[in-house]
């Protein structure tokens, strides 16, 4: 039995292992630094960069979490603190049911929500999507964590006559906090290499000016150079792919640097 | 809101002095569903003295602790009937919202609770700076003088930005009580507040209910008899969410009047 589940949890470890090998063999040597500056060249032509890509994804990431931060966090409250448990079933079930559905379902719902009646893929429909998929995630986060905070907490400063959305904000959702910074940080890091919503809704043009225009992702370009039968445009994805990584990484590291505890509390 | 705008007692002030009840029971029936937790209970709660509710487990004297603060409410399934008056003031009249009875009836729990995220001073004054208080000189001086009150100061004047969590179990519960004292309410709530502390730190407690009895009035439940009978002026002995005999500590204790508070107190049931 032992051994069983041993060899399981080596079966987890080994493809994160691979991953990492060749994504970082193949992806630093192929890193200079035309690929942060640069815009992708004409077919055919040597060199370029993933400027635009790079940037797109980072614009495209504050627009999902200003789209999907207030709502999940706020539904998240109100599934802890407010609803009855009944609505609370029905919301809840339908967080799980969105969080199961295909991302590229997403992309097609706002492709016909905002890429038709805009007349064109905009770096606003990229960001909406992303947020879109951010919500029941960081929904449920926040419900979790908030959850887990103390019922005495509560009463205690409802006993001190403070009010309750005041109790709610300073008091549950400030002993949360990590928690709650921990779901968003996450979920974004899950957003952040997502390809298929961005498929219809981005364009994965040049450099955008506006939000209306359309935007290039680290993920699309990965997809497109990958695909294409260019060694050149072969390294630049593995280039693409080891940015992306890091960029995960450094989401999930700022994680853990978030929730170490100050205090190292007794309790 | 202005610093002004916390709410004082509407009754005047020499109306403690002459002996006017702090908390007149009328008739107070509390219900969880279908089922009556406290039934009928009428008694008058004496200003600046400690009234101890004792009774055995489930007997409601919980409840009844959580009704004078409106805390009940906070059960979705909770209604009350009868009549609770603080001061004169009807605490269950439509107008009179919860928060404004809480501001004026603070409450220490059985599980000391100060906020994990918070020095030992912004826990002391939180309830003042989250009622919109800004004032740092009155919030440094209500400070000072809630813990002096809670006979903690001279233990944390030196450290007063430290967490709140690197105090003591004891000295804990002395914080949440000088955190209940800041907002300056007229009454104070204690639900078993020692029952989880060492014999020690329960004895600073008791001594500084006896202290705090000088300007507060202070109900007490409490599951410990001598507790009861070292604290109390008067003893309330609830039973199935009845109250069987309310009277002064020392009547209760050593000849009551009903057979059954005899039996609890002499420790043959309960």
């Amino acid at each position: 039995m032992q051994v069983v589940t041993f060899a399981c949890a080596i079966l987890v470890v080994a493809p994160l292992i691979l991953i990492f090998y060749h994504i970082v063999k193949q992806g630093f040597s192929s890193l200079n630094f035309a690929f942060f500056t640069q815009l992708p060249k004409p077919l055919g032509e040597k060199g370029g960069g993933m400027a635009n890509a790079i940037t797109g994804t980072f614009v495209l990431l504050a627009e999902a979490a200003v789209v999907g931060v207030p709502v999940g966090v706020l539904g998240g409250v109100f599934l802890s603190e407010y609803g009855s448990s009944k609505l609370n079933w029905w919301v809840r079930f339908a967080a799980d049911i969105l969080n199961g559905v295909p991302s590229i379902t997403w992309g097609v719902v706002v492709y016909g929500l905002m890429v038709v009646p805009m007349h064109g893929a905009s770096a606003l429909a990229g960001g909406v999507v992303l947020g879109l998929m951010m919500i029941p995630l960081v929904m449920r986060t926040t419900e979790e964590v908030l959850q887990l905070v103390p019922g005495g907490y509560r009463e205690a400063a409802l006993a001190l006559g403070i009010v309750k959305w005041r109790t709610i904000v300073q008091i549950v959702m400030r002993t949360a906090l990590k928690g709650i910074v921990t779901g968003v940080l996450l979920a974004l890091a899950r957003v952040a290499g997502e390809t298929a919503p961005l498929l219809f809704t981005t364009g994965n043009l040049g450099w955008a000016h506006k939000l209306t225009e359309p935007i290039a992702a680290i993920p699309l370009q990965i997809y497109v150079y990958a695909i294409s039968p260019y060694d050149d445009w072969h390294r630049q994805a593995w280039a693409g792919a080891f940015i992306l990584l890091l960029l995960v990484l450094a989401i999930n590291v700022g994680v853990r640097f978030f929730t170490r505890d100050r205090f190292h509390s007794k309790t | 809101m202005p610093e002004t705008a916390l709410p004082k007692s509407q009754a005047p002030p020499e109306s403690k002095a002459t002996g006017t009840p702090a908390l007149a029971v009328r008739n107070l029936s509390v219900f969880f569903g279908k089922n009556a937790a406290v039934k009928n209970v009428s008694f008058d709660i004496a200003a600046r003295a400690v009234t101890a509710i004792i009774g055995p487990s489930g007997c409601g004297k919980s409840t009844f602790l959580r009704a004078i603060n409106r805390m009940h409410e906070l059960n979705p399934e909770a209604r009350m009937e009868g009549q609770l008056k603080l001061f004169g003031d009807d605490i269950y009249s439509r107008d009179v919202e919860p928060v404004v009875v809480r501001r004026r009836v603070g409450m220490v729990f059985q599980k000391s609770n100060p906020f994990p995220t918070m020095s030992i001073v912004d826990n002391v004054t939180v309830g003042l700076r989250l009622n919109g208080v800004g004032n740092r000189k009155l919030l440094a001086e209500r400070s000072e003088q809630s813990l002096r009150m809670a006979a903690l100061w001279d233990e944390v004047k030196d450290r007063l930005h430290a967490p709140a969590i690197s105090l003591s179990g004891g000295q804990q519960q002395r914080l949440c009580i000088a955190r209940a004292l800041a907002v300056e309410p007229e009454v104070l709530l204690m639900d078993e507040p020692a029952s989880a502390l060492d014999p020690l730190a329960t004895s600073k407690i008791e001594d500084l209910i006896v202290q705090l009895k000088k300007d507060y009035t202070i109900v007490i439940v409490t599951h410990n008899m001598q507790q009861a009978a070292r604290a109390s002026d008067f003893t309330a002995f609830f039973y199935l969410g009845e109250l069987v005999e309310f009277g002064p500590t020392a009547k209760i204790f050593t000849s009551p009047a009903q057979k059954r508070t005899e039996d609890y107190v002499t420790g043959r049931f309960g």
